[in-house]
């Protein structure tokens, strides 16, 4: 990379590939065709006419990448190939949301048919983590760090070497210009005042003037696209489980269990799940909503927790002595927070378990006893009063009949199957029952006892998911970091207007970043009761 | 009387008063009128746009008061916060402004919007236990405020593109412009067919088998175009057309969606072709007539301030604070439902209209197809993703 640089008639040395002169603002010939100038009356002011590395250098791979990523022609088709591509993703369910027990292979082609398989085979189905959907986010990231280093340091550099003496031609070609006005002192007077009265900075140098206001406004572009850096980065240290961590764990009523992603060290008991759902005799206003849908509308799901922390090493399968750290409620929208983690009501299989089954034994006569069958301890027989005694001879936590006869298809007791044999003791004879579907059935037909179900006790089993983001301020900072620039760049406007004297008369050029329209406005005002003639906009809408 | 009907009847009498105000709006066009005339019309069509405006908030706060929580919590309770969000910046950019001409399409278009979200289920629904947060008052209200600036843009676009294009001879841009009017008319038929067939309490019950031979119900409101396909006509006497709809709609509801779309696409044809041979030709060249001249700077500058300062705002309350409650209500800020997306769709679409507009000197005309495109992806988010794909948003 050459180091050349153009020397305006001014003095001042310009970069190689400078348009117009940071200092005085005299095109430099040769370089116009750069921002267009050649084909406008109005100068391009956009960039200051300040030398940028990408429309300077062409010539090496790495001019010419610099080049590709600084045009903002390339950013804005990065972003819109992001978004139809996005908007694609959306046509059928993420994986994640398709909610079927078929595989992604099979899902999209039965439930949207060809459409749905051809969905599937570009991989749309799990878009969003996809590596060229990826690789699309970086490239923009990438675009937004070069186009904004190319345009900001020579943009800093022209604005910190303007001269308040500019060249002729430089004020006579902005867009808003008034030429050839005769002022005398009073209006000049008049003039300054009206600008320091708007809060510009009036600056002088040899009978030449420019006012100048809100230059920090340049600088929104770069200050919010710093902000989306941030967050670009901190989605990155997210995937990292030092930064992020997500576990989901089901825990029953009564049940403790260890937190999955906190290395042994934390426990969970759920001691107790609620549920509510709305009634329209209690709230009147939704009587008419609530009777128009077939389903009850669910109101409260919440677990009431107590966190533990473990005080030794742990063995796998035992509790281990454990300290009490917090305990409270987790609902939808309140989730529970210790230590950097936090427990979010997730999911819940209502009433899904049998805990406690309990049982009446009589005989014609009178009631022989009764016992409960509790699904954790499944014991293998029962006592009663006079000595009687209940075998259990098969458990089946979730009862299912195979050709085999039955069987049980988990270890979870959603749906017991219990055979009992209790010996008569009239007849002494061997009588045996089968527990099924809150049911008991006589496995014979001279049984002489009865056994039937006098109380069901069932249990919720709450889904919690726990997670851990140290990444959370960062994404925070990235966000109003942004917002910041966005209001910073839209909201002010950098402002300059310069009076040029010439032999006869004052020629008067005004530049805004943006917001024409106000600063007609507002120059109304700043000439008002002068001799300053109306303003002419070079460049105004037809 | 309860809340809810002093609330209904509100909601009846701001329809009547925003058309009244239109009917004023347009006593400011033509020429004939002398300019003392139509500066007072303007004066009465935005006095009785506030009076509506001030009907529609007591209509909107009784049905708060009603349920106890804030209505945004569903497609109905949305569009109609949104409607009225878009008459009150309305209302600030005339005064800003002072251009009538937008008023003409402003409060059409916020008429429509208010009566497309009437045809949903208007009863007071109790809050779900997602929705039981005070990020809803915060999260709902700024987005709906935020996408009712960003349609200004389109409104001013719009208003900026039946001046400007070329009405002399029929060209893409002429075609496009019919389009957007014909959307507008075949959006009031949707709202017609299915307001007087509701009121006429029409339903045909259709009974399909699926492959695993289960049978599923489909309601019909409007009379049956298109069947579900492979399905039985259930009740008597009700109508039908013979043609089932194709064989890749597989859901039980995709015949019914389908036959709905048909009939709003038939009813605005008609609309269309009705008012095209009053005419005698392009309806965007009749208002081009009407409208006369307007300082094109003037609407391009409403067209990008909307943006300027609706896109920050839909940052905020679209992106930061969806993101926030989303963090508080399941542990994740960002999980990629449709809705989401879209909202991540609509915001990356408008720093596109920024990057062109700021950067590349898409002025005038470019910017506004740019605004029409713009409302049509805020559309989309609200009704598409609602209705046709499921999602964590689906609440209506």
């Amino acid at each position: 990379m050459s180091n050349k640089t153009v020397k305006c008639e001014c003095g001042h040395v310009n970069h190689e590939g400078t348009v117009l002169c940071e200092a005085c603002g005299k095109p430099i010939s040769g370089n116009q065709h750069i921002d267009g100038n050649d084909q406008n009356d109005v100068l391009e002011m956009r960039y200051e006419g300040s030398a940028r590395r990408s429309k300077t250098y062409k010539r090496t791979i790495v001019d010419k990448t610099w080049g590709f990523f600084s045009s903002v022609k390339v950013g804005v088709w990065l972003i819109v190939i992001t978004l139809i591509a996005s908007s694609l993703g959306t046509i059928y369910p993420q994986e994640q949301f398709k909610n079927s027990p078929l595989p992604s292979s099979q899902f999209y082609e039965e439930e949207y048919g060809l459409t749905g398989k051809i969905f599937y085979q570009l991989g749309f189905h799990n878009m969003y983590d996809s590596w060229w959907y990826i690789v699309l986010v970086a490239l923009i990231g990438i675009s937004i760090i070069i186009a904004s280093i190319d345009r900001f340091v020579p943009l800093r550099r022209a604005l910190k070497n303007q001269s308040v003496k500019r060249n002729e031609i430089f004020v006579k070609r902005q867009r808003l210009v008034s030429e050839n006005n005769t002022l005398n002192d009073e209006d000049l007077t008049s003039l300054k005042e009206n600008l320091k009265k708007k809060r510009y900075k009036v600056s002088e140098e040899d009978g030449h003037i420019m006012a100048e206001k809100n230059r920090f406004s340049r600088w929104g572009p770069y200050v919010n696209h710093i902000g989306l850096i941030i967050i670009l980065l901190a989605a990155i240290f997210r995937m990292f489980d030092l930064m992020h961590t997500e576990e989901y764990v089901w825990v029953r009523e009564g049940e403790t269990r260890v937190l999955p992603n906190t290395n042994q060290e934390y426990y969970i008991e759920n001691t107790e799940f609620i549920y509510e759902e709305y009634d329209s005799n209690e709230e009147e206003q939704f009587r008419v909503a609530l009777e128009n849908v077939e389903n009850p509308v669910p109101k409260n799901f919440q677990t009431n927790a107590i966190i533990y922390r473990s005080t030794e090493d742990t063995i796998t399968g035992q509790l281990p002595d454990m300290e009490e750290v917090t305990r409270g409620q987790i609902r939808l929208n309140q989730p529970l927070t210790f230590d950097g983690f936090a427990l979010y009501q997730a999911g819940t299989q209502l009433e899904s378990e049998y805990r406690t089954i309990g049982f009446d034994l009589e005989n014609d006569e009178e009631t022989l006893g009764s016992f409960e069958f509790d699904t954790d301890e499944a014991p293998y027989s029962f006592e009663l009063e006079d000595g009687l005694e209940v075998e259990v001879d098969n458990y089946f936590p979730e009862l299912e009949f195979t050709d085999n006869g039955p069987s049980s298809f988990s270890k979870f007791p959603r749906n017991p199957g219990i055979i009992f044999s209790i010996e008569n003791p009239e007849t002494t004879n061997v009588e045996r029952f089968f527990y099924l579907q809150e049911d008991v059935i006589s496995l014979s037909d001279d049984n002489e006892l009865n056994l039937s179900v006098s109380d069901i006790d069932r249990r919720s089993a709450s889904g919690i998911s726990i997670t851990r983001d140290y990444t959370l301020p960062i994404f925070g900072l990235g966000a109003a970091i942004f917002m910041i620039g966005v209001v910073q760049g839209l909201y002010w406007y950098h402002r300059r207007i310069w009076i040029h004297p010439t032999e006869s008369s004052y020629h008067i050029g005004v530049h805004t970043n943006k917001n024409w329209f106000g600063m007609k406005k507002e120059l109304e005002e700043i000439t008002k009761d002068t001799n300053v003639q109306s303003f002419h906009d070079q460049q105004e809408l037809k | 009387m309860d809340f809810y009907t002093i609330s209904s009847w509100f909601l009846y009498a701001t329809f009547f008063i925003y058309l009244i105000a239109i009917a004023f709006f347009g006593m400011t066009l033509g020429n004939k009128r002398s300019e003392n005339n139509k500066s007072k019309s303007t004066k009465l069509a935005i006095s009785f746009t506030i009076i509506g405006f001030l009907s529609q908030l007591t209509s909107y706060i009784f049905r708060w008061l009603e349920a106890g929580h804030i209505p945004v919590s569903n497609l109905f309770e949305y569009i109609y916060f949104f409607g009225m969000m878009l008459i009150l910046s309305f209302i600030v950019i005339h005064f800003v402004y002072g251009i009538s001409t937008l008023g003409l399409i402003a409060l059409p278009v916020a008429i429509v919007i208010i009566g497309y979200g009437s045809v949903f289920p208007t009863e007071v629904q109790p809050l779900v236990p997602s929705l039981q947060s005070n990020w809803l008052y915060i999260h709902v209200t700024t987005v709906g405020l935020a996408q009712a600036i960003l349609s200004i843009s389109f409104i001013a676009g719009l208003l900026y593109l039946i001046v400007k294009v070329n009405q002399e001879k029929r060209s893409k841009e002429t075609t496009f412009l019919e389009l957007i009017i014909y959307g507008v008319l075949a959006t009031i038929g949707f709202i017609t067919i299915t307001t007087s067939f509701g009121l006429a309490d029409y339903e045909a019950t259709f009974v399909k088998t699926t492959e695993d031979g289960y049978e599923q119900e489909a309601n019909y409101e409007l009379p049956a175009l298109f069947a579900p396909h492979n399905s039985e006509l259930q009740s008597e006497g009700a109508f039908e057309s013979g043609i089932e709809a194709p064989g890749w709609m597989q859901g039980v509801d995709a015949g019914m969606k389908l036959n709905t779309l048909t009939w709003s696409l038939l009813v605005g044809l008609l609309l269309y072709g009705i008012i095209r041979l009053l005419l005698r030709k392009r309806i965007g060249a009749t208002l081009q007539d009407k409208f006369g001249k307007i300082n094109p700077d003037v609407v391009d500058d409403i067209m990008y301030r909307a943006i300027a300062i609706g896109f920050p705002l839909f940052t905020l309350g679209g992106l930061i604070f969806a993101a926030i409650w989303a963090q508080q209500a399941w542990g994740r800020f960002w999980g990629w439902d449709p809705k989401e997306v879209w909202a991540l769709v609509t915001w990356l679409f408008y720093a596109v209209f920024l990057h062109l507009r700021l950067t590349r000197g898409w002025h005038g005309k470019k910017s506004a197809w740019l605004a029409v495109i713009g409302f049509s992806l805020i559309m989309f988010n609200l009704i598409v993703i609602n209705l046709v794909i499921a999602g964590l948003h689906s609440y209506a």
